[in-house]
């Protein structure tokens, strides 16, 4: 928990800047665009933290957004199929192709970065392909209105993605806190060799957790759908991952595995988000973006490090045994 | 050895304080010229904090360091080597995508060609070649050290540090995963380095080793100075009472029966099992309801490899298994776990617990399932069980929310245990029960394996320590390279009879 709070802080300390600084930070309007970016964002993201508490990586998410946009208008406008059907079908796709990546993780004995890469190129590739590289549609306002709400409406002034954002974080947060799974998962990606003494199935506990990613990213795919209205497959979900990753990072998660929450997840979303925010309210140019980004999880992952190593140089004096390899001769 | 009256190392008075522990209470250590001073003690009585100051990982709080007389600081392990202490560490510390004489000369490389530095690579592997041959090493300087085995790449380690000039080596355990031969290999090296002047402190728990070796043994107990002995003084008996206080008679537990006859071998039955290591070798196995089947061998000899198969670690070509007359399937530990047959793995860091994790998660995660309602798991149930399992077999640390990592070899080795005995076993496998765990601790396992036997588990014990193979089994099985060379029982143990079949000799008693 500790892990977190670092985070939140930085977090609460960035909106008392941004207020501070310009009055609109705290309007309804522009908090209820930052929490449906957040919930958007949020939902990929913690499937990305699933992941990664395995010890992987999974880099093909944008370009899966982009595919599940397009197939999800080609269903919708193209085929005529009903929402629930279309929506489905993107959810089952999105869970096959991770099951695929899962299998060839854990059964291949492939690096999840080498598998993610390909599909990352792969999938990006198809949606180009089958619109022929046109964007696609999803037409007037009126048009599927209940998936629309998911994207664009309000529960008691709540953006809808942030509503889905908040189910979903619950859910996930008791698999990962509260279940055997969510232990065996923290297990595995620990130390894999350790966890299948103990009997687990780790190679099912990585699959699960690859599927997962994929259910959620489809979840967050359809929102985007709707919240962008038009999927250019070029370009729609570029760099999502990152986000994600990002996210993750920010929010406590290790990528040697092992390490991580739902709550620092969320936090690490949302950070982001502000920070996009910040340099639209504070009048920073556009095109400084990704700097700033860069910048502010440069500077929280670096803090989270010299917090850490100073933790652990506590607890390494308290040890009487142990750590023979510090000594020798670099 | 004490011709020169000037110690080579003097450490006077040294104490150091951690938070919450004293770790080192006003110690004195003298090594002399061309001495091997053996430095023995528990897990937890100072040994590696004390070598630690010495080289340069930690300062002292108090007392002096004198090397040749003279008073030094040794603020950094580099400052140490440059005063000539060169640490062998028990886990290797070379660097396998180098050769042989890379590593040597890392960061001393002879070079050519000004500040360019270029490396002179005749040079390198002309020194590093007749260093090996000075060290009697049969291998090329060029070879890969990832290539070697690991008894090579700590001589080669051995060979680093001379050629850094060291004047005083500390070796930490160097025996700790090697076979027989190699030990022997070893010790040879040890006594010529010896002959050429060069100090050793040598720190082991194997007594056999310190015996034949030490010049004088000086033993910690909790931090403080317990005691020295001087060669003629150095045995076994001493050296126990001094490390551990007091007398330990009852070492091991003697079996309840004696030579028990065939009554009792039906329970857990082995046949034509074949590994992957050794695809032409068939093993056939029986172990008796509440025995102890030793296994013995050198290392390399297939035990593990049965022990894996055995568990599901590493699926067998073939086997035939069955316990207590049912046969059973097991293709992943998973199968080996829901059937009551559990291993106490030999790498106890990487494969026995996750040490990142609590004692009480590691003790719980294999019958996770018990501690949940409704698929949510309950850590207060988890705790409560963890802390009684925890005090049942004297696992010793403030609270069960401990991280493994945290604790001494003996505890997390009870850790491994009692995540076993909190599912009720049928049968145990030990590979390697003791490897690396104080004697005090060593005791407790042996007792309690004596314990569970008596409860009707049966019990393999893989083990390359041949005074704890003899002391702990009902029956013997030697192995060499992947069959069983013959299984000696109860009347017709002795060292030498082990010995004669490990190393592949004719057995007269074969089952």
């Amino acid at each position: 928990m500790k892990k977190e709070l670092g985070i939140f802080a930085l977090l609460a300390i960035l909106c008392i800047i941004i207020s501070a600084s310009n009055p609109n930070f705290l309007t309804a309007t522009n908090l209820q665009n930052l929490g449906r970016l957040i919930g958007a964002y949020g939902i990929f993201s913690l499937g990305l933290g699933l992941v990664i508490i395995t010890g992987g990586i999974e880099l093909s998410v944008g370009s899966m957004m982009a595919l599940l946009g397009v197939l999800l208008s080609m269903m919708l406008t193209e085929l005529g199929w009903p929402p629930l059907l279309a929506v489905t079908c993107c959810i089952v796709i999105a869970a096959l192709l991770e099951l695929i990546n899962g299998l060839l993780i854990t059964r291949g004995n492939m690096l999840p970065f080498i598998v993610t890469l390909c599909g990352l190129l792969l999938y990006r590739g198809a949606a180009r392909f089958i619109t022929d590289d046109e964007t696609k549609g999803l037409g007037a306002d009126t048009n599927f209105e209940g998936l629309r709400f998911l994207a664009g409406g309000y529960l008691f002034g709540v953006p809808m993605p942030f509503v889905i954002l908040l189910v979903t974080g619950a859910v996930l947060w008791v698999v990962l806190h509260r279940s055997a799974y969510g232990r065996y998962l923290f297990a595995t990606g620990r130390n894999a060799e350790a966890a299948r003494y103990a009997g687990i199935n780790t190679r099912l506990v990585i699959t699960l957790a690859y599927v997962a990613c994929g259910i959620l990213t489809a979840i967050s795919a359809i929102i985007f759908a709707f919240y962008t209205n038009s999927i250019s497959p070029a370009s729609h979900g570029n760099f999502y991952e990152l986000y994600g990753i990002a996210a993750a990072v920010l929010g406590g998660c290790s990528l040697r595995g092992g390490e991580g929450s739902v709550v620092g997840v969320l936090i690490g979303t949302a950070l982001l988000q502000v920070l996009r925010n910040l340099v639209n309210l504070l009048g920073i140019p556009s095109s400084l973006d990704f700097a700033v980004m860069g910048a502010v999880i440069l500077l929280g992952v670096l803090a989270d490090q010299i917090f850490k190593e100073r933790r652990n140089r506590r607890q390494v004096t308290q040890m009487r045994e142990s750590a023979k390899s510090d000594i020798a001769p670099v | 050895m004490e011709t020169n009256s000037v110690p080579v190392l003097e450490m006077n008075g040294v104490s150091k304080r951690f938070p919450g522990v004293v770790a080192l209470s006003d110690v004195h250590l003298k090594v002399y010229s061309g001495e091997v001073v053996a430095l023995i003690g528990e897990n937890g009585a100072g040994k590696s904090t004390l070598m630690k100051i010495l080289g340069g990982v930690h300062s002292p709080d108090a007392g002096t360091i004198r090397l040749e007389g003279k008073d030094v600081a040794i603020e950094s392990p580099r400052a140490a080597s440059e005063l000539g202490v060169e640490f062998i560490h028990q886990e290797l510390s070379v660097l396998d995508n180098l050769d042989v004489a890379s590593n040597i000369f890392l960061r001393r490389e002879p070079t050519r060609w000004g500040w360019l530095k270029l490396v002179d690579r005749k040079r390198l592997y002309r020194e590093a070649d007749a260093l090996l041959q000075k060290l009697g090493l049969e291998l090329s300087s060029r070879t890969l050290l990832g290539d070697l085995s690991l008894a090579q790449q700590q001589l080669v380690e051995i060979a680093r540090a001379i050629s850094a000039g060291a004047r005083i080596l500390i070796m930490d355990e160097p025996t700790s995963s090697l076979t027989l031969s190699e030990t022997r290999r070893l010790l040879e090296i040890v006594k010529d380095l010896r002959a050429q002047g060069v100090s050793i402190i040598y720190i082991s728990h194997r007594l056999d080793e310190v015996k034949e070796i030490a010049d004088r043994a000086v033993v910690l107990r909790d931090g403080r100075n317990a005691g020295m002995l001087r060669r003629d003084e150095i045995d076994r008996d001493p050296m126990v009472r001094m490390m551990v206080g007091r007398d330990l008679k009852e070492f091991f537990v003697a079996p309840t029966t004696g030579d028990h006859g065939d009554d009792r071998k039906d329970w857990l039955t082995i046949r034509r099992l074949r590994t992957l290591r050794y695809p032409g070798q068939v093993v056939s196995l029986d172990v008796g309801r509440g025995e102890v089947l030793g296994m013995a061998g050198l290392v390399g000899a297939g035990r593990s490899e049965v022990a894996r198969a055995l568990f599901g670690v590493d699926e067998a070509l073939e086997a035939d298994i069955s316990l207590g007359g049912q046969p059973l399937k097991i293709t992943s530990p998973r199968d080996a776990i829901r059937q009551g047959l559990y291993l106490i793995p030999e790498d106890r860091r990487t494969c026995g617990i996750i040490v990142d994790f609590s004692i009480r998660e590691n003790i719980t995660l294999p019958g996770l399932d018990k501690y949940a309602s409704a698929g949510l798991v309950s850590p207060a149930r988890e705790a409560a069980a963890a802390e009684r399992m925890c005090r049942t077999i004297n696992v010793k640390a403030p609270s069960t929310e401990m991280q493994a990592a945290n604790l001494s070899g003996g505890n997390q080795q009870k850790v491994v245990l009692a995540k076993w005995l909190a599912l009720s076993p049928k049968v145990l496998v030990f590979d390697e029960p003791t490897r690396g765990i104080d004697v005090g601790a060593k005791a407790e396992i042996y007792a309690l394996i004596r314990q569970l036997t008596s409860e009707g588990v049966s019990v393999i014990a893989i083990s390359s320590d041949m005074e704890e193979v003899l002391g702990i089994s009902d029956r013997i099985c030697v192995m060499h390279e992947g069959r069983i060379t013959g299984t000696l029982r109860r009347s017709q143990f002795s060292e030498e009879a082990v010995m004669r079949l490990a190393t592949g000799g004719e057995a007269q008693d074969v089952r």
